[in-house]
This record gives structure tokens, sequence and C-alpha cells, in this order.
């Protein structure tokens, strides 16, 4: 039974429930039916002609190549920071459940880089990886040969919001998957051992699957993540560029619409974009959520 | 099959703290073997050793012919159910038997062979495909044990297996691993902290008691000749009761603490006359007597329907002595007896039954 809460004031519940609400229209609800107004019209870039054009805007967009192709960018884009942030998170997460001395200290450390802004970790990697002034520039440079050059390379430019954003997220994620490894029962991993499971095997066999309602649910965020919070880490670091090598679908929304000022188009965008969303969390919580337990 | 020969182990945790304070123990072949005692006596910690879930930090244990101090659990060929029997919750009924196989790199045929016949011996056919959270505790239970045996290990290692369950289940899966154990005829090492489960599955079992072994023995001789009185309190239920006394001048009674006088068997008494003692005497061996040299009140009654409980006061019959009020004591009477509270009766103690211990170091005398 849950216990409900009677209140005697028929208006208190709703005095309590509007700041949220507020807060969901203001800044939810009303852009995004700004959104969904704005992406069957067409303005001219001077603001002075409004045309109502039914779905001109989206059939555009899905015969424009450079649409197509972000599209791609925005998808190798986000696998690509789900996989290395959650492999790296996991690895970590794994060797901190075995420390025992000063277990607290390693995992405050590590946690700490989820605070730290998109756009200064964009900031912060693009002086790491600056072909003039960047360590790391100059490692790949003198160690390996590598002209390393962010500005003029379309590769080292994904590369580097790639390296980014997943390393504002391994944080993040390594708090789940540190949760997650301390939920499996120590005498499960003993049992494997007297089963004669190596440690390796163990952790694939047992440790993994066991996590997997974990994983799940990073992969979902994760990609989330990529798709839409990341404009930060683009936005201080290659504003899409070069060439239009790390125009994600988010950056192309703002490039769009408030650079190129093609606001019909660019909510068309963002009206995609919330389809995607949409679509994101209907599988986390129809597919997720319940597959979370054994 | 093989022997396991504990000698001189001693277990301390980095932090100091001594756990096993050097415990030896050789179980022979095919024998099974409980450890029993309150938590945090060092019974599981000394399990764990033997499995290699734990380091030994001195003594041995060798396990058939080898040491296996230094080996990996998975090479001392041995077998372990745990209290809450670690079943792989991802993996069918099946698969978690044949997962210790498999990693050994059994052929695909033996290992249907084996756990098909662990499955007709646990009963568990109709099961094979299920998930661990698909089933019953029993039944879970089942699975655990399945999981040892088809790997025919040389010893089962047994933590608390019973104690996730309720009590009439747990007396059946208690009368069903004795039976599979004497059938399969495994050496066994059986950790518990319940004395009956103790008493009723051991062929010998060793009360451990602040990391040491109190005592080690069949069931019957440490419930019959108790070393100590942590043995005599922890075997037996109800336990056994306590009084404080002191050896007469004559040699040949006790003088208890709250005045009465207990004769003490023909041949002789264990201990010097005026030696301060624990007088150990089980709730059984008291009897109603008239003339009894123990006054006893009944404060709460019992019925338990073969036997009746009584719980009261002792205090001595005739007057003298310092006056004290004695201590709690229970008697235990077989059949029915509809006594009042506030009864009084005499009570009396066959002399070969009392247990005699030394008052300071708790030791048999």
């Amino acid at each position: 039974m849950i216990k409900r809460v009677t209140f005697k004031h028929k208006w208190l519940p709703y005095a309590l429930l509007a700041p949220q609400l507020l807060i969901t229209l203001v800044f939810f609800i009303w852009p995004a039916s700004q959104a969904l107004y704005y992406s069957v019209l067409q303005q001219d870039a001077f603001g002075l002609r409004v045309d109502f054009v039914a779905f001109d805007n989206f059939a555009y967009l899905f015969s424009d190549p450079t649409y197509l192709e972000s599209f791609e960018i925005t998808i190798m884009f986000s696998v690509s920071v789900a996989l290395m942030s959650l492999s790296f998170a996991l690895i970590l997460a794994v060797m901190a459940d075995r420390v025992i001395k000063g277990a607290t200290a390693y995992k405050t450390l590590l946690i700490w880089p989820y605070a730290v802004a998109p756009a200064i970790a964009g900031v912060l990697w693009y002086f790491l990886f600056n072909p003039a002034v960047g360590i790391n520039a100059w490692i790949l440079r003198a160690w390996f040969g590598y002209d390393w050059n962010h500005t003029l390379n379309g590769t080292d430019a994904m590369l580097l919001i790639v390296i980014a954003a997943a390393w504002k997220q391994i944080s993040y994620n390594f708090l789940f998957f540190l949760a997650g490894l301390q939920a499996i029962p120590r005498s499960l991993i003993e049992a494997a051992a007297i089963d004669g499971a190596s440690p390796l095997k163990r952790f694939w066999t047992i440790v993994f699957p066991l996590l997997s309602p974990t994983t799940f649910f990073l992969v979902v965020v994760n990609i989330v993540y990529a798709f839409f919070d990341t404009f930060g880490t683009i936005h201080a670091t290659t504003r899409g560029g070069p060439y239009g090598a790390t125009n994600t679908l988010v950056y192309k929304v703002f490039n769009d619409g408030f650079i190129g000022l093609d606001l019909g188009g660019s909510a068309a965008q963002s009206v995609v974009l919330m389809v995607i969303v949409i679509t994101l969390t209907v599988v986390q919580f129809r597919y997720i959520e319940r597959r979370v337990e054994y | 099959m093989a022997e396991l020969q504990i000698s001189a182990v001693e277990k301390v945790y980095p932090n100091g703290f001594k756990a096993i304070h050097g415990i030896d123990l050789e179980v022979a072949d095919g024998e099974f073997i409980v450890l029993v005692g309150p938590s945090g006596c060092g019974k599981s910690t000394l399990l764990r050793m033997i499995a290699g879930l734990e380091t030994v930090t001195g003594g041995t244990i060798r396990i058939g012919d080898r040491i296996v101090n230094e080996l990996e659990p998975a090479d001392r060929d041995i077998a372990m159910v745990f209290q809450n029997y670690a079943l792989y919750p991802h993996m069918s009924v099946y698969q978690n038997m044949a997962y210790g196989l498999r990693n050994r790199g059994f052929p695909k045929d033996q290992i249907e062979q084996r756990v098909q016949k662990a499955a007709g011996i646990l009963q568990l056919d109709g099961l094979l495909d299920r998930r661990p959270r698909q089933l019953s505790g029993g039944q879970r239970q089942r699975v655990a044990m399945g999981r040892a045996i088809v790997r025919e290990p040389s010893a089962f290692l047994f933590d608390e297996p019973l104690s996730n369950l309720d009590a009439k289940l747990r007396v059946q899966m208690r009368v069903e691993i004795k039976q599979l154990q004497r059938r399969l005829g495994t050496t066994s090492v059986y950790v518990t902290h319940d004395q009956i489960e103790a008493m009723t599955m051991a062929d010998r079992l060793v009360v451990m008691n602040a990391g040491v072994a109190e005592q080690i023995g069949t069931p019957i001789e440490l419930y019959d000749r108790p070393s100590s009185v942590f043995v005599g309190g922890f075997i037996g239920s109800p336990a056994m009761n306590f009084l404080a006394g002191q050896v007469d001048t004559d040699g040949r009674h006790l003088l208890l603490g709250n005045g009465a006088r207990l004769a003490l068997p023909a041949d002789g008494a264990p201990a010097e006359p005026n030696r301060l003692v624990t007088i150990g005497v089980r709730p059984e061996h008291l009897a109603p007597a008239e003339d009894g040299p123990l006054r006893f009140e009944v404060e709460l009654v019992e019925h338990l329907g073969a036997d009746t409980l009584l719980y009261g006061e002792a205090s001595a019959a005739t007057g003298g002595g310092n006056g004290d009020k004695g201590g709690l004591v229970t008697v235990r009477l077989s059949g029915h007896h509809a006594l009042a509270m506030g009864t009084v009766l005499g009570l009396t103690a066959e002399p070969a039954q009392l247990h005699l211990f030394d008052a300071a170091t708790g030791r048999r005398l």
C-alpha cells in the first residue's frame, strides 16, 4: 500500500506543484511548441516575410547532403564518446573496487571531472592538443611523428571533441559502474573462483553480465549526453569545423538558426532532435528499466 | 576423496586482529566435521582458509597429500556451498552446475552426463532450464549442492548453508545433506552456529570460541563430557545449568553458594577440598525429590508435549549457608506435568551427572 497524503486545502497541492510546472512550461513546453510552430514556417533572412510551408522544411532537410552528413557525424561522435567513456570508466571502476587503502581519495579524485563545465573541458583539451603550444600535440609530433592539427584535419578535430566529451563523462559512468560492482555479492565471485574461473574469465562470465543493467542504462545516458549536451564542448573548440567535420546535429541547429538565420530549417532540425530524444527515453523506460531486475 | 589435515593454523588480519589462534584438526576420509560456535568465533574464517578464500598466516593446511596453503581455490579440489547459495543469477540451473566443469575443460558429453546425474540425485530434473530467481529456497539450496557435487571434489565445504531457510525446510535439508554426504562418502566440513544442526549432522564436531577450538569430539562425547563451561553451555538445549560452589572440606560433597550441599560421586572428587568450582548440570539431570538438597520455586512452565520445561530459582533446601537465593535453573521433565507457577519442589541430581569446572579458568576438572 502506498501511503497517500491528503491535503485539507484544495489549492495547496497546486501551489506546491506550481514552481516545477512553471519551469517546465517556460523552459520546455513553450520553447518546444515554438520550435514546432517555426518548423512549418519559412522566414526570409531579414524577418520581413513569414510563409506557411507545411513540411517543406523537413523535406528539404532530408534531401540536404550536409544534414545527412551531420547525422552520420553525430552517430559516429556519440558511439565513440559512449564507447570511450564507458570502457575507461569500467576499467577505473574495476580497479577502484579492488583498492582498500585510500579508496575514498581515489573515488573523490575520479569524480571531480564531472564538475567541470563542458565548455571548460573543451578548452582544456583544446590547449593540450594545440598544435603550437599543446603538450599532447608536441608529444605526438616528437615521439610518434604525427603532425596533429585539429584546426585543419577533420579526423583530429573529431578525436579532440570525442576525447574532451568522453573525459568529462567518465566520472559519471565510473560512479554508476562502481556502485554496480559493489552490488555484486562477493560470494558469487568466490564461487566462480572455486569453480576454476580465472580473474579475467570471472569478469567476463560473471561480473560483466551482472553489470549489464547498469551498462544498458549508461549507454542510453551517454548517447543522450553526446547528442545534446556537447554543444559547449564543440562551440569552445572546433565550432563544427574544419569543413563541417564536427558539425553535429545540435551544433548545426545553432549554426543554421543563429548564424545562418534559417529559423524554419533550424526549428525543423530541433523537432527531429526532439523525436530522437523522446525515442531514446521511451527505449530507456520500456526496455531497460524493466530489465534491471534479475 | 581425501583426508584433511589442519596443523597449528593461525589467522592474523593486517590490522593485527588475531582471528584464529592455532587450530589442529585431522579430518578422516569421508568424515563429516561440523565447526560450531557463536558468531565471530572464527569458524567461517577457518572454513574460508581451507577453501583458499582467506590467506593462511601460520601453520599448514593439507588436503590429501598436498599442502594447499599457497594454492588458488580452484586448485584445491574442493567445492563450497555458500550461505546465500551464490548461484549465478544470469545462468540457468544447468549452466550453474556446468560452469565449474566448463572452466576445467571437460568435454561436453561428460558435462551433460554429470549434470544430469546430479540433477537426478537432487530431484532437479524438471528445473534445469530455470533461472535461480524462479526457484524456491529449498530448490536453490539443492542447485548449490548440485554445483558442488558435479565436480566430484575431494572435500565439500559448507558455510551455514541452511540459515536462509525456514525452520521446517531446514530440518528436511539437514537430513538430505547428511544422506547425500553418506552416499557420496565425501569428506565434509560444515560451519553452523546452530548447535542442533551441529549435533545431528556431525560425525565429530569442533566447538570454537574466540578463535580457539575449545573441544573436538563426537556429539555424544561433547554432550557427556564437555571440556569447559563454554562447551557445556553451548551444546545441549535448553542450556546446561551452572552454579557457583566449592568442594567441601571432606572432599565428598559440594557446597553451593546458596548453601545447598550436593553429594559427589563415591569414587572421589576430581578436585581437592576447598577448591572453588563451577558446577554444571543439565536440565534433564535434575529430578524432583521430596528431600532433595535444592529447593526450587517454579517461575515459568513451558509445555513442549514430550517434555515440560520449568524455569525458576534454586536455593538451599535446609537453612544455613549464606542464605543466597542461588541461581536461575532450568529443569526438564519428560511427559506432561501440571505445575502451577509458584510451586515449590525439592530437586536432586545424580552425583555422576555433575560436571565440575574450575571456577577461574572454566576448564573441566
